[in-house]
């Protein structure tokens, strides 16, 4: 924290300059419209393999959209969407992005609230998804223990045999963050994900990131400005579709356009 | 606690009542027929067999219904299109046994054919002279529709009422091509008149009694291989995708091939309760295909219980009993009765008679911790 405020003060943005890694998630000229409007216009975004990506901007910039496109849900009507090297995730739908190690995290916590909290990671533990194989599926000892040591790290130990619709909203949070990191991916797309989290929780969530950076990609779509600095990386600020701003937090927040959208409106 | 993390097939008590009906339906009720003298008190009537034979084959209709619509969140209503179709193939093969024992005496030609001055079997009737052709035809026929049907529908994402409307489409029109007398299937008459399944006189009261202990037998593989399903990971992926569809997918799972599945078996185990329907009522027609025959099949699912197996079956009988005694009874009131069924579960008794035995249970329960907490203070004074 302290580090980023000098370089801002010295007119250097620290997290700007930081050498970029292998690029993961590469989105080129992504343009999405319904009925004429135009939900992305043109965007461009490059995401670094083991890094964490914040996005903010305002209600309608077209945060959620974004995440539809690269998580197969919504074709773009031009550009171009690729995953590492030459994945190209326009070809493929919703499971198939999944399976390719890309895991998306709702607005709204979405678990299966029939099921048992142990049940939902059961059915999000990465194995073979194909029906034949899910009809005989087996838990043997290290997909149990795998599952146990996810509980203890979503906190939700105790609540195992409670069906998931009776946890409160930042418990589905965690539950919800649970199943992804169960299915082994590259690429974390999480759409706010602390809402309706506690100051507390909202922390530890802060500090699982951190933790899950490096090893993982991340990219943090978030309203909630303290926990964006909290997290202190590279911020992207979406307006009409399109990247407005990029840079620190701090770096942002002084950009008069930003100022503009966020108070203009 | 390991244990509880994974679901068995049935609990103990499951296990005990699902072998005490077997019990019931295939060694008591034959007995109390064949063995008991006819004027004993035991004695079951003749004409209760083959109607306790054909509640069964509801009842596996309404154990597949449920699979479905209970467990995935599928409200087909074109159940009864497949019931028919398995149907007709039982009832193809009956027609071939005939033989030239019908009215015109033509050794190949069904009756009904000779009457249309048809010159030569359909190709569509060969092989239907061999029973394990037949058998295997009363589950590929409807398995191949469903598949078929299913894929199209399901991989456009076709849900909810929509899919409702569809299936409902479906049977309706193949009740009209069955009405066609150039189908080459008896147009409204159906098939009728058999003699004989694999040797054995159709009407004779031991054939029937044999079909009713194979329908029970029918019904209780139909329930343990549903069972089996929903206690299966896939069943638990059935369960998430009537929960949160959306998540599934963005889980990998494709719900695609989950709903194929459930809705192809589904579709099988009806086609099967339709071939050991027909011998035991002894003709099949388009009527079968009626779009309100597939109705109320979900209105038996209903009223026994959505999401529990044992409650379908339950739905069946029950729902199968009433119009029975109604029909008999009040002929006209029928229909009504059964509107006001379907509007009173719905409204009412959302998880059907299996949700008051429980809610009856849990109140049970409850008024005896009470009765434990206020007696406890008590006895510690």
């Amino acid at each position: 924290m302290n580090a980023a405020a000098v370089n801002v003060a010295t007119g250097h943005d620290p997290v700007a300059e930081t050498a970029p890694g292998d690029t993961l998630l590469y989105l080129e000229d992504v343009t999405v419209s319904f009925d004429g409007f135009k939900a992305l216009n043109a965007l461009s975004l490059a995401i670094a393999k083991g890094e964490m990506r914040t996005v903010i901007g305002p209600n309608g910039a077209g945060k959620t959209t974004m995440m539809d496109v690269i998580t197969g849900k919504t074709r773009p009507d031009t550009g171009r969407v690729q995953f590492g090297d030459r994945i190209d995730l326009t070809r493929l739908d919703e499971a198939g992005v999944a399976n390719l190690g890309i895991g998306r995290k709702f607005q709204k916590p979405t678990v299966f609230e029939n099921l048992t909290v142990f049940e939902n990671l059961e059915l999000a533990l990465k194995c073979d998804r194909g029906t034949f194989a899910t009809l005989l599926a087996r838990l043997d000892g290290s997909a149990r223990r795998r599952i146990a040591d996810m509980l203890d790290l979503i906190g939700l130990g105790e609540h195992r045999h409670r069906p998931a619709g009776a946890l409160s909203h930042g418990q589905k949070q965690w539950l919800e963050i649970g199943m992804l990191l169960l299915t082994d991916p590259q690429l974390l797309l999480l759409d706010e994900p602390v809402a309706g989290m506690t100051d507390i929780e909202t922390e530890q969530t802060a500090a699982l990131f951190k933790e899950l950076a490096g090893s993982h990609t991340l990219v943090v779509v978030e309203h909630d400005m303290q926990f964006v600095r909290e997290l202190g990386v590279r911020v992207t600020v979406l307006h009409e579709g399109s990247v407005l701003a990029e840079g620190s937090l701090d770096h942002v927040q002084k950009d008069q356009r930003v100022v503009d959208v966020y108070l203009g409106r | 606690m390991p244990e509880a993390d994974r679901q068995s097939l049935m609990t103990p008590r499951g296990w005990a009542a699902f072998l005490a009906v077997g019990f019931v339906l295939i060694v008591l009720i034959p007995v109390a027929n064949r063995l008991v003298t006819p004027g004993g008190a035991l004695h079951l009537p003749e004409y209760l067999v083959p109607l306790i034979g054909k509640y069964c084959c509801y009842a596996m209709l309404a154990v597949a219904m449920d699979l479905i619509w209970g467990y995935a969140g599928i409200l087909s209503l074109g159940q009864g299109a497949f019931f028919a179709l398995g149907g007709y193939c039982m009832g193809m093969y009956l027609m071939r046994q005939i033989g030239d024992r019908g009215v015109y005496k033509n050794p190949v030609l069904p009756d009904f054919m000779v009457f249309l001055n048809w010159k030569e079997l359909p190709w569509y009737w060969h092989g239907f002279d061999m029973f394990w052709f037949a058998a295997l035809m009363v589950v590929v026929v409807p398995g191949v529709l469903a598949f078929v049907l299913g894929w199209l529908a399901f991989r456009s994402r076709v849900t909810g009422v929509y899919l409702s409307i569809i299936t409902q489409a479906l049977t309706f029109a193949l009740m009209l091509a069955f009405f066609r007398n150039n189908m080459g299937f008896g147009g409204n008459n159906g098939l009728t008149d058999f003699k004989d399944l694999l040797g054995f006189t159709v009407q004779s009261q031991p054939t029937r009694v044999g079909l009713l202990i194979a329908s029970a037998i029918g019904l209780g593989l139909a329930f343990l291989l549903c069972r089996w399903i929903i206690t299966s990971k896939l069943g638990r992926v059935c369960l998430a995708l009537r929960d949160a569809e959306s998540r599934v997918r963005f889980l990998g799972y494709s719900p695609t091939g989950a709903k194929l599945f459930v809705f192809v078996v589904a579709a099988m185990i009806s086609g099967v309760a339709g071939a050991l329907y027909v011998p035991q009522v002894g003709i099949i027609n388009p009527g079968e295909f009626s779009p309100a025959n597939s109705i109320e099949i979900a209105i038996w699912v209903a009223v026994g219980g959505r999401g529990t197996l044992a409650g379908a079956i339950l739905g069946a009988f029950i729902v199968n009993a009433a119009k029975t005694w109604l029909t008999g009874a009040a002929p006209e009131v029928w229909l009504f009765f059964l509107g006001a069924l379907f509007i009173v579960v719905t409204l009412f008794l959302p998880h059907g008679v299996v949700g008051i035995v429980r809610d009856w249970q849990a109140r049970r329960s409850a008024a005896r911790a009470t009765v434990l907490a206020s007696t406890r203070p008590a006895e510690a004074t």
